[in-house]
């Protein structure tokens, strides 16, 4: 038996492109909130309603579920996934799922909902459109869900759905409703939450999670997906202020190639086109756009988040971690940061006087933490302005002093060009999520 | 007027052609891990993309069990040619002739390739290895960063994983630590199909339906050649079958499939009902936690 190669049976070119380049969109989601919230059959329910689930995996839940002894399929052990998980019947780290319908592919970032893991939510918000907070209807607005709503604004998600899960325990209330929605709003206006929209469900029975329900005729809205599918998150992005960070100099060894130079990247925001004038940072120099090109050959535009080589009419000296702009637009050449950070390391807190290593963008630097203006408490949003130290999961402001210019923005404009991590140059571990600027709130 | 969103397949294209220029510009020796399947074959599909016009600046390994379907070796062949790009082997033969590792019992190498791969890795100074891991094909993997950071002993700890928040990957290791890297992470088993569909790549052609012998050994159909013989008291039959995976060619069965193009692969998958590990992977059924526990001891 001989086996050939598979390119006698390609598709066409038509239909091959169509696949790829029209099809749908992405739309990546945090979700948080705690085992007891429903966080986890929420998910299990959108992969199974969504008919994402496999039947292997089904059948290892139900067998799971039945050698517990539970009376119902227990969709939440779909997303519990390590071992330790499992037993302790909590989850400890961001899971990712995936689930698609025609219209979009979905990327959930499944974050547990304790304080303890503040980092996780940090880490599953930080590339969100979405967040779904999970709110008990039985309990209502508590602690957790301000908490997590705070970092959700703080990571600068431009969509929160609330869904206020566990409507079969209330009867379908219309009246809880409107009491969670009322407190919550009031809650909220105090954060900048740009797009703030309810749901009544119940992740266990389904109800508004794919499928309208009959038991809250009151609830004019969409169901969940339907609305996720439908959500606007085009405008959300950054089209108007180019920043293209330099991340990888291209310059074949190879005879056919060798006088090609371009500069490989992923755009941050802003819209790129042949013949833009530009100016690189840090020399200053402009120079224009020659081409834009990919392995597909060249486009006419590039806009975020295409990875793409720029080619430059004129030759200057341009490496990684430089940051290509327009000249009447430029991020700002810091080296004295003012930033939130999220601390998460559990060995050793942030103290004044430490120096870091930093990431912002490509480029790699060294900070030092000049001072510490306050620490946030994530559940009251209380400054403590005393504070000396920032620890595990705590938010915090403080100032950096960086040893060569960051090319920033502020992080409310530009959640690409607006953060930074910082690692530990001992144990190279990360250890904290900054975002460059004030609070997401004004008060 | 063009409305300036990408598709969900160009998004992801875009994320792992950067994560492949970030891993070339911070670590000193990275190198591609390939088997021979289709996300490894895809992986070089995009590692070639993410530095055109130039070559591929780092070498891929193939860890060789010697127990290899003919049509994907001619295939690794090809893509070597094609793009021009290094590559080492590791044999597991040959760790077996020199006493590194030993034969299991059930035939499979599946496990022993991983003291192998982490000699090589160590001979050759690799400080991040690609993957083709995907978070879909498997609970474990859910949870796996994209910049998996393996200890001196190329161990993977759930528990002491670095947070990754947006694009900021940290590479940094000391001496003797690496990283695997997954660009594939974010794809799903339809996307990699539906992208290989659009991008017209070349694949070993195990993947398409096609008339073949086979037998059925609980409900898994194996192809009957060297490597899996007709045991006694079995026989066969002549069905259209194709293979979702390409392991072990002693361990990978096939499925009952008509699909002759990729185009009809990406309509079956977007149909199917199985996850690829659990329809065709033998080595996977051992336990829940199978996958962990080798992810664990620095397999892939």
């Amino acid at each position: 038996m001989t086996e050939t190669s598979v390119q006698d049976a390609m598709p066409n070119d038509a239909t091959g492109q169509q696949a790829v380049d029209t099809s749908a969109d992405l739309l990546r989601f945090a979700t948080a909130g705690s085992v007891d919230d429903g966080k986890s059959t929420l998910i299990g329910r959108l992969l199974f309603d969504s008919k994402t689930i496999f039947e292997d995996q089904l059948e290892s839940v139900e067998k799971v579920s039945t050698e517990r002894g539970n009376d119902y399929t227990d969709l939440a052990l779909l997303t519990d996934g390590l071992r330790a998980e499992r037993e302790q019947g909590i989850t400890i780290d961001v899971a990712y799922r995936y689930f698609a319908t025609p219209k979009r592919k979905f990327i959930i970032a499944d974050t547990p909902g304790h304080i303890q893991y503040t980092r996780n939510m940090v880490t599953g918000a930080s590339t969100a459109d979405v967040a779904l907070i999970l709110v008990d209807a039985r309990k209502g607005v508590i602690e957790q869900s301000r908490r997590h709503t705070f970092l959700a604004t703080l990571l600068g998600v431009p969509h929160i759905v609330v869904c206020v899960n566990k409507m079969d325990l209330v009867d379908y209330s219309e009246e809880v409703f409107q009491n969670i929605r009322r407190d919550f709003t009031e809650f909220a206006s105090r954060l900048r939450v740009p797009d703030l929209t309810f749901i009544p469900i119940s992740a266990l029975v389904g109800d508004n999670v794919v499928n309208r329900s009959e038991n809250t005729p009151w609830f004019d809205g969409a169901p969940l997906l339907s609305h996720l599918e439908n959500l606007h998150v085009a405008s959300d992005r950054n089209l108007q202020d180019v920043r293209f960070p330099v991340q990888y100099v291209i310059r074949p060894q190879s005879h056919d190639a060798r006088d090609y130079r371009g500069y490989a990247g992923s755009v941050a925001s802003g819209v790129m086109k042949p013949g833009d004038r530009v100016v690189a940072l840090p020399s200053g120099l402009e120079t224009t756009i020659e081409g834009i090109d990919t392995a597909d050959g060249p486009v006419d535009e590039a806009y975020p988040p295409m990875s793409v080589t720029v080619r430059l009419t004129d030759e200057i000296d341009i490496s990684r971690g430089d940051m290509i702009a327009r000249p009447n637009n430029t991020p700002a050449a810091l080296q004295d940061i003012d930033a939130q950070i999220c601390w998460m390391d559990e060995t050793a807190p942030l103290v004044k006087g430490k120096k870091y290593a930093i990431k912002h963008t490509t480029r790699w630097a060294r900070a030092m933490v000049k001072d510490i203006n306050y620490r946030v408490d994530v559940n009251t949003l209380h400054r403590d302005e005393d504070a000396s130290e920032i620890r595990l999961n705590e938010i915090g402001r403080i100032q950096l002093r960086v040893t060569k210019p960051l090319f920033v923005d502020p992080y409310r404009q530009n959640r690409e060009t607006g953060a930074f991590i910082l690692v530990d140059e001992t144990t190279n571990k990360t250890v904290a999520a900054g975002m460059v600027g004030g609070l997401p709130h004004a008060a | 007027m063009t409305s300036h969103v990408l598709s969900q397949l160009r998004s992801l294209e875009a994320e792992s052609i950067h994560i492949f220029r970030e891993v070339v510009a911070e670590m000193e020796r990275p190198c591609l891990l390939f088997s021979g399947g289709k996300d490894s074959i895809v992986m070089l599909h995009m590692a070639a993309k993410a530095f055109a016009p130039a070559r591929i600046p780092f070498p891929i390994m193939h860890v060789d069990t010697g127990l290899n379907f003919q049509t994907v070796l001619d295939t690794r062949d090809r893509w070597v040619e094609r793009t021009g790009v290094q590559l080492v082997v590791a044999s597991v033969q040959d760790a077996i002739d020199r006493g590194l590792v030993a034969e299991e019992p059930n035939g499979s190498r599946n496990r022993i390739q991983t003291p192998v791969l982490l000699e090589a890795v160590e001979k050759n100074g690799f400080d991040a290895l690609f993957g083709g891991g995907r978070r879909d094909e498997e609970k474990a993997r859910a949870k796996e960063r994209v910049f998996s950071f393996r200890d001196d002993f190329g161990q993977w700890d759930p528990k002491n994983q670095r947070p990754e928040i947006w694009n900021l990957y940290n590479g940094r290791v000391h001496q003797g630590e690496s990283i695997r890297v997954f660009p594939l992470s974010n794809w799903t088993e339809l996307d990699i199909w539906a992208y290989i569909a659009a991008e017209k790549i070349d694949l070993p052609d195990l993947y398409l339906a096609k008339e073949r012998e086979v037998v059925d050994r609980g409900g898994m159909l194996f192809a009957v050649n060297e490597f899996t013989p007709l045991k006694e008291g079995e026989t066969s039959e002549v069905r259209s079958v194709r293979y979702r995976t390409v392991g072990d060619a002693n361990l990978t069965a096939a499925v009952a499939s008509e699909a002759t193009t990729l185009d009809a692969i990406v309509e079956e998958v977007a149909a199917v009902r199985l996850t690829e590990r659990g329809a065709t992977r033998g080595d996977d059924k051992v336990s829940e936690a199978a996958m962990e526990d080798r992810k664990r001891e620095g397999y892939f």
